[in-house]
């Protein structure tokens, strides 16, 4: 009888459980966004012409950079998949250390954009906006929580791609068994679909 | 419900855990057995519901004469705020889903764990921080919340008191929430034993798979808007703010976007449990089968569609308000689907009285006048008069308590004696269910008057003319703390000397009574095959386990 | 158990998934070409129909829900129906006022 406490740490393998698990986390992740898109839609309405004049400030070509940065992290990472399916496993890894990379310039981005924005004293309570009408201050508070929220998960996922990438060098994801890739590609293509919807919203209001 | 011979191991989960190394205290904390970690919500979600229960006694203490009588109003606002804080976040959402659905999804679906065992234990974790954090919430500077449970904005930006470590405490426990709840969408999905197809399931792993979607679904709408409020604490963003363009209409929008699904959250697995009562008492399969198991579906999606009803005197448009007036109608039907067919399956039923059928019979009486109540709050006109009166707190009071709350217990006796492998007081057990129909009406009847009077919730002080009916409530809450305690005093004496319970003892069919009580770590040596109705009572002739004394033809 | 965790319709070419890579960089260069030009009440709507098309485009092959078993499918427009509900029931609230 001592042995049932092995038996159950072996019990059967369920990759598409897995995955039905991580889709259902993911939903949870879309509503939670899906609140903040709520939010955006009810001040947008209420605040047109406000959120027009606020968003010029905003840098279309860094927006605009960012999205092409993501939707080829995304690119990457669905090609280090089928790679590590294919059995090549050195391709896999390269694919995935680009993604990372990738990963970081968005951020490095990131960083840069929102620090000019803070230097000219754009940030939520600053004096600066505070003496902006209403709709302009809305918009830069759902701009710094929306990316915000965003960065927060773009930095997530690299934490779970990275050690996914660890186990794939120690080989316990391998060819045979690799749906904690599949799960961290699953998140971070997530992140790139939020994106999607953030750089139309933000970037490009005339 | 099952062929084969299943379950033969002689040492209970109580005497093998799932971890080799740990022993003791460690084992427990430790253990992905899906039936150990029920077993410890249990205890945790006991201590928090006698926790909520003494506030709740001081509150009535309290009110018990116009004026002060043993609390200042602060103390007051803080003690009213916690009784909710603890009895929704910490009782009443976690209770039967951690407790129940832990302990018996896997079982009654034929399966040996969940499907993510770790990640239940790291909900349960989750569920403890959470907890902890309420608690610390209590000391540290500021002072404990004071902006009821609803955390409305404005003032909960204003207060100086501790609203950001409360609020986070409620988004951590919002994460848990939402792990069991993809936890067992996957359960149900992945690991269904051979032949149990989705119509041969058990009307509670139904009510529990409905309940999971909406914790998925629902929550994180909460958790994105009191991260919002800590926001607005920390950096004064305006989001919900008034004074920056902000609409705090706004906020009410987005917390009953979660909280009135809450609701079903709350309900739908005391409905699950009712359906597995019933029948079992009755002797008889359930009426309607399959509208009772699509209701829940139903009750479920449509917990989406009203949620503006808690809103009526918000200021938001008439038009809204006029919509989600009509629509809050339509969960009457699903509601009265279920009912209907519970009454249903009781007639020419051979009814066996037995405690958790009695503690039912409470939850059907109770629940429903809360439920129609609930149709005096969904219309417009009748709402205006009593919104934010005691109205609204007998109200859901008699919905959550009188419906969650009784079938928390009804699950309990029903299910104890498979849990511990013990049996309780059976006479002791039916005079509770009994005293608590008295002590519950005491408590929360009077309110509906003083309501209807024009006492509003929350108030500290009141006119004279309320101090009768307040009076009587406060009785009330006195007669329910010596049932609670009964209650426990019950359950743990039977605990340490209870006679040994039998593997069947109240002739159930589903498959959890298939199996010895306690169930042995894996439940199932061999995983059956199901070729029955869950609620066929034929099967009871050839089955393993039936009650002592009784022959079935 | 075998057939469960095995993907043989899993396998999309290398080449499948760049020309899904080119049509996405495409439509960002479109939607940020549009955006220049005015055309009034429409621009939203233009800019979150493509958004709504490159989504499709990840949804789809990169995460391979056209692939996946099809309750999948009926779980991802589960959620996305509930947040059209929460929209819709939102405006009557703010369209109204």
């Amino acid at each position: 009888m001592s042995n049932h406490a092995v038996n159950i740490a072996h019990k059967h393998r369920d990759d598409i459980g897995a995955r039905m698990g991580m889709w259902l986390f993911l939903f949870t992740e879309l509503l939670l966004f899906g609140g903040l898109f709520l939010i955006y839609a009810v001040y947008r309405h209420e605040y047109i012409a406000q959120f027009r004049v606020a968003a010029m400030e905003l840098n279309t070509t860094i927006g605009a950079l960012n999205t092409i940065i993501l939707l080829t992290s995304s690119l990457t990472v669905a090609l280090s998949i089928a790679a590590l399916q294919k059995g090549n496993r050195m391709l896999s890894i390269l694919l995935l250390i680009m993604t990372n990379i990738l990963a970081f310039a968005f951020m490095i981005n990131k960083y840069f954009e929102w620090s000019s924005k803070i230097h000219h004293g754009i940030y939520p309570g600053s004096e600066h906006l505070l003496n902006l009408p209403n709709g302009q201050i809305l918009f830069y508070g759902l701009y710094y929580i929306m990316t915000g929220l965003h960065g927060l998960h773009v930095i997530i996922g690299l934490v779970f791609l990275t050690t996914v990438l660890a186990f794939i060098i120690t080989g316990s994801v391998n060819k045979d068994n690799y749906v904690k890739l599949e799960n961290a590609g699953l998140y971070w293509h997530l992140v790139d679909l939020i994106w999607i919807f953030l750089f139309p919203l933000f970037y490009l209001i005339q | 419900m099952a062929n084969g011979t299943i379950a033969i191991s002689e040492k209970s989960f109580f005497e093998e855990g799932t971890t080799k190394q740990a022993s003791g205290i460690l084992s427990w904390l430790l253990s992905t057995d899906h039936k150990r970690i029920g077993i410890m919500y249990l205890f945790a979600i006991a201590i928090f519901f006698f926790t909520g229960a003494i506030l709740g006694v001081l509150m009535r203490l309290e009110l018990i004469a116009p004026g002060r009588t043993i609390m200042d109003a602060q103390t007051y606002n803080t003690i009213f705020t916690l009784h909710g804080v603890i009895m929704i976040f910490l009782f009443i959402v976690p209770g039967i889903p951690a407790v129940f659905g832990n302990f018996f999804l896997p079982l009654q679906l034929g399966a040996k764990d969940v499907a993510f065992p770790r990640l239940n234990l790291l909900s349960f974790w989750i569920y403890l921080v959470g907890a902890i954090l309420v608690l610390i919430s209590l000391f540290v500077k500021g002072g404990p919340i004071d902006t009821g449970w609803t955390f409305y904005m404005p003032y909960s930006v204003r207060t100086t008191t501790n609203v950001s470590l409360a609020i986070f405490a409620a988004f951590v426990l919002g994460f848990s929430s939402i792990l069991t709840g993809l936890n067992f969408v996957t359960t149900v999905h992945r690991l269904r034993a051979p032949g149990m197809t989705f119509f041969k399931m058990p009307l509670f792993v139904w009510s529990t798979y409905a309940t999971a979607w909406i914790q998925i679904i629902a929550t994180p709408v909460i958790g994105i808007t009191i991260l919002l409020v800590m926001l607005e604490r920390y950096f004064g963003v305006g989001i919900f703010d008034p004074a920056l363009g902000g609409d705090p209409i706004l906020f009410q929008h987005m917390f009953w976007i979660y909280s009135h699904p809450a609701v079903y959250i709350m309900i739908l697995p005391a409905m699950g449990v009712v359906s597995e009562i019933i029948p079992t008492f009755a002797r008889r399969t359930i009426f309607g089968y399959r509208a009772i198991a699509m209701s829940s579906l139903a009750i479920a999606f449509i917990g989406y569609l009203v949620w503006a009803h808690h809103m009526f005197t918000s200021g938001m448009s008439d038009t809204a308000a006029i919509i989600f007036s009509f629509l809050t109608f339509l969960v009457a039907l699903p509601s009265a689907i279920k009912v209907f067919n519970w009454v249903a399956t009781l007639y020419k039923g051979s009814i066996d009285p037995q405690p958790p059928f009695l503690w039912v019979m409470n939850f059907i009486f109770l629940f429903t006048i809360g439920g129609l109540t609930g149709l005096v709050l969904g219309t417009l006109v009748t709402n205006i008069h009593v919104h934010d009166t005691y109205f609204v707190v007998a109200h859901f009071h008699y919905v959550m308590f009188g419906g969650t709350g009784t079938i928390f217990f009804a699950a309990l006796y029903y299910w104890f004696p498979k849990m511990s492998g013990k049996m309780y007081n059976l006479k002791l057990a039916k005079i509770n269910a009994a005293l608590f129909f008295i002590a519950f009406n005491t408590l929360y009847f009077p309110k509906f008057i003083l309501g209807y009077m024009g006492m509003p919730r929350r108030y500290y002080d009141y006119l004279p003319e309320f101090a009768d009916l307040q009076l009587i409530s406060t009785i009330g809450s006195w007669i329910m703390l010596l049932t609670i305690i009964l209650i426990f005093y019950n359950f743990v004496s039977a605990m340490i000397n209870g006679k040994k319970a039998e593997a069947n003892p109240w002739g159930g069919v589903t498959l959890e009574w298939h199996i010895p009580s306690p169930p042995p770590l894996e439940n199932f040596d061999e995983i059956p095959t199901v070729t029955h109705e869950p609620y066929d009572f034929s099967q009871l002739k050839t089955m393993k386990y039936i009650p002592k004394g009784e022959s079935y033809e | 158990m075998q057939e469960k965790h095995s993907h043989e319709n899993h396998n999309i070419s290398y080449s499948k998934y760049l020309l899904v890579w080119v049509s996405l960089i495409a439509f960002t260069s479109i939607t940020v070409t549009i955006a220049g030009i005015d055309l009034g009440d429409y621009t939203l709507a233009i800019a979150l129909t493509i958004a709504a098309i490159k989504s499709a485009l990840v949804i789809n092959i990169f995460m391979h829900i056209k692939f996946e078993d099809p309750i999948f499918k009926v779980f991802l427009s589960i959620s996305g129906f509930t947040l059209i509900v929460i929209f819709t029931l939102t405006f009557f609230d703010y369209f109204y006022r």
